[in-house]
């Protein structure tokens, strides 16, 4: 699998370096190893001291951890950021459009594209949202789009994230560290800029604020300092210049939303929440939920406070739903998509599932409700053990699963214990979305890699690292 | 502001400056011990701070007699006891960590840097650990701290709560520090016997008031000057003035709707300081004078927290 994975650095066998990574390696190829291993250690330290980290789960010493930080940068050219960016455009404007309609007219449903019951059923459709219109029509204003890029070298999505999609506040980081380690890189080489993210997304969360309202008050709901991501929770409020709150900071009176402030209460017009739907009312949701604000829903129905990433968008992001997302560009913009998605088999079609019991060892298997890279399947990695486990949990419940063919994602030169050497990557770009606003796409996103040899798993909570993104302007 | 991030700055400072003052004692009785005969005024010295401070019952509960070098490493270094300079240090960062947005990023990373040095620091047990260093380094992280805090904060809400959690805390520790030598601030308490040197030295240390003393005062030590130096005069930056008074200037500055009457005992206290002559304290009794004085700071803290904070109660 690692032998035919696309190299984003290196031309097949042989060749030289892409293009885009030419003076880079170049640059790399005169490094001495001490130089390098001494700005890796350094990276390490800054990280440590600004505390940018995260916590990991089933950790034992829980606290904190740093995301591993490569120096090697992922570079795209330009002409491939275009096209990238114009098929995220278009995808995340169809989902919003979807999201829209399933809360509305459910048109979509009507024409038959998505058994209906497979929406509304769906444990993510929050029912509470139907009719209820959002400023600006848009509900996923923030949109972490994973793509990877297959083995023919093409990009496709591999997840959409519309809830709490995070992980921005590591592109910027890992952004500014590499300013800091190699400043030479960054004038050889003109990279297009990253750090009017804070700004592009005030200015659209400010757009969403109910209407009338003068001088909108912005806040970043967060569960607090002990949840995993709550660094870029307190960086993105103080690159944004809001307030950082949690739910026994807010409270709702006369259908209104409030602060409590050392000057006493004050209005709150937009909650960017990084907090899922479950915990944002006690009295709507969980009952048992200490982190949000008991009468959210009423003021939110009532108009006078905008949610953003809006309540109910889970449903887009469900990977059930996923393999429809094609056909959502072609229902809602008449277009064709211009970033394909991973073929998926969905279990609970009798004939996809049968083909896939019989091809267990070959796939991935997600379970449609699973995050994180957890209850994941990666069928030639297992163990014959593990591969009848899940054979038996998915007879028992299908529907619960959806299957993709084992890509070999590509790779980029990473250092390991022994050197630099392919590791597979994905990126997620972060889409914005405002009111009277085009879609924004921050040149790049978060690399993600996956740090051990051969594996497929980047995701941050279980060991991955990140590197910084590159989009060429030149 | 919000409430919480202003009761977590309060605290942040309050706890910061609870590391420095017990470092500074430390290293005052520190210095004391490694003096030939000066046995005997240590252990009283040290038992007398240890009650004003209430350490005895923690200190107690893990070690049998008072043993200078055990009271060091105690107050210093240990892990469990949640007044020692550690845990004042790791509490401090905590603080610091749930409003790292409202401080610069400077503050951040230095508190942050404190903590995570000193961790490493106390890992090492005795007798590897040197405690004259370690206090030494604590006091040298404090005056990074407060150039940083007064260096880079803008003079905001913000900056406000971290001086009145600052000054509060100074107050106490300096009146709780005063207390636990108040028989000898007695006027006639040493009547025209030879004041012991090193008993003075300690206190005056432990506020660095030493050098600040001779200048001031050019002259033998009495009991009368300290406790004048030390309470009464608005140019010794620890005294109990000084920190009434910036108390009350940065309560001025964050007035809300329902503080008048915190603002209002705080400039009282303020302006009793301003206008006493030690001559009037003496006559009430200097440990009478100091149990009020630190009876009103801790009524003006319940306010602070109830006006502003997140109040005890509900937190």
């Amino acid at each position: 699998m690692a032998t035919t994975a696309y190299d984003e650095m290196y031309l097949a066998k042989n060749g030289g370096a892409r293009t885009q990574y030419r003076r880079y390696s170049e640059w790399l190829a005169v490094q001495p190893a001490d130089r390098l291993a001494q700005k890796r250690a350094e990276a390490d330290a800054l990280f440590h001291r600004v505390g940018i980290t995260f916590a990991v789960y089933g950790q034992e010493e829980g606290a904190e951890r740093l995301i591993p930080f490569d120096i090697v940068p992922r570079v795209l050219p330009l002409e491939e950021w275009i096209r990238l960016e114009a098929g995220l455009k278009q995808r995340v404007s169809a989902l919003n459009a979807f999201i829209h309609d399933i809360y509305h007219d459910q048109q979509i449903l009507k024409a038959g594209v998505i058994p209906a019951e497979q929406v509304l059923c769906n444990s993510q459709y929050r029912p509470e949202m139907q009719g209820i219109d959002v400023q600006g029509g848009i509900y996923a204003h923030i949109a972490g789009i994973d793509i990877v890029r297959d083995d023919a070298g093409e990009f496709r999505v591999l997840e959409d994230n519309l809830r709490v999609p995070s992980g921005v506040s590591y592109m910027l980081e890992n952004r500014k560290m590499m300013m800091r380690l190699f400043p030479e890189l960054f004038s050889e080489h003109r990279i297009a800029p990253v750090d009017h993210y804070p700004d592009v997304l005030l200015d659209n969360l400010r757009s969403v604020a109910p209407t009338g309202v003068a001088d909108p008050t912005v806040v970043l709901l967060t569960a607090g300092a002990h949840n995993s991501a709550y660094f870029e929770h307190a960086f993105l409020a103080q690159q944004m210049g809001i307030e950082l709150v949690e739910g026994q900071d807010l409270f709702v009176r006369d259908e209104a939303v409030f602060m409590r402030t050392t000057q006493g209460p004050q209005r709150v017009d937009v909650i960017y929440r990084r907090i899922d739907d479950d915990f944002l009312d006690p009295l709507v949701f969980r009952p048992d939920s200490m982190l949000g604000i008991p009468g959210l829903l009423t003021a939110y129905r009532a108009g006078r406070v905008t949610i953003a990433n809006a309540i109910g968008t889970g449903v887009a992001d469900d990977k059930s739903i996923y393999p429809y997302v094609p056909e959502m560009i072609r229902f809602y913009l008449g277009q064709a998509p211009i970033i394909a998605n991973v073929h998926t088999w969905m279990l609970r079609r009798p004939d996809d599932l049968a083909y896939v019991l019989a091809h267990l060892p070959e796939l991935v298997v997600k379970e449609v409700h699973g995050a994180g890279g957890y209850g994941m399947l990666i069928g030639p990695a297992a163990s014959t053990a593990e591969i009848e486990r899940f054979r038996r949990q998915i007879i028992a419940t299908p529907e619960r699963y959806i299957a993709q063919p084992t890509l070999a994602l590509s790779t980029c030169p990473t250092f390991a214990e022994a050197g630099l050497a392919p590791r597979h990557i994905d990126l997620r770009p972060f889409v914005l979305s405002g009111r009277g606003r085009d879609v924004t796409i921050v040149p790049g996103g978060l690399t993600r890699v996956a740090l051990t040899e051969g594996s497929l798993v980047v995701n941050s909570s279980q060991g991955g690292g990140t590197k910084d993104t590159w989009v060429l302007e030149n | 502001m919000l409430s919480r991030t202003a009761d977590h700055l309060y605290w942040m400072s309050r706890y910061i400056e609870r590391a420095e003052s017990l470092a500074r004692l430390v290293d005052a009785h520190y210095r004391m011990s490694l003096l030939p005969h000066s046995g005997d005024t240590l252990a009283e010295s040290l038992q007398a701070t240890m009650t004003a401070l209430h350490i005895t019952e923690a200190y107690g509960a893990k070690h049998a007699a008072l043993e200078p070098r055990a009271v060091f490493e105690f107050v210093s270094l240990d892990r469990d006891y949640s007044g020692s300079i550690l845990s004042c240090l790791r509490a401090a960062r905590e603080n610091a960590r749930a409003v790292r947005g409202s401080l610069t990023s400077e503050l951040w990373v230095t508190l942050n840097s404190t903590w995570l040095d000193a961790r490493v620091l106390a890992v090492r047990r005795s007798p590897n650990v040197d405690i004259g260093q370690f206090v030494e380094w604590v006091k040298e992280r404090s005056h990074l701290t407060r150039g940083v805090t007064i260096g880079t904060m803008l003079r905001d809400e913000a900056f406000h709560f971290t001086r009145i959690g600052t000054f509060l805390e100074r107050a106490d520790s300096t009146a709780r520090i005063l207390t636990a030598h108040q028989t000898d601030l007695e006027p006639g308490a040493d009547a025209g016997a030879v004041p012991d040197p090193y008993q003075w030295s300690v206190l005056l240390r432990a506020l660095s008031a030493f050098e600040v003393y001779r200048r001031v005062y050019r002259d033998v030590i009495t009991p009368f000057k300290v406790a004048q130096l030390l309470i009464l005069r608005d140019d010794m930056p620890r005294s109990l003035l000084r920190c009434c008074k910036e108390v009350y200037s940065n309560l001025k500055s964050v007035a809300n709707e329902h503080s008048a009457e915190t603002e209002r005992r705080a400039g009282e206290m303020h302006a009793l300081l301003h206008f006493t002559r030690m001559e009037e304290i003496t006559a009430q009794g200097v440990p009478q004078f100091l149990e009020s004085f630190l009876a009103r700071l801790r009524d003006l803290g319940d306010r602070v927290a109830h006006d502003f904070l997140v109040p005890p109660a509900e937190a």
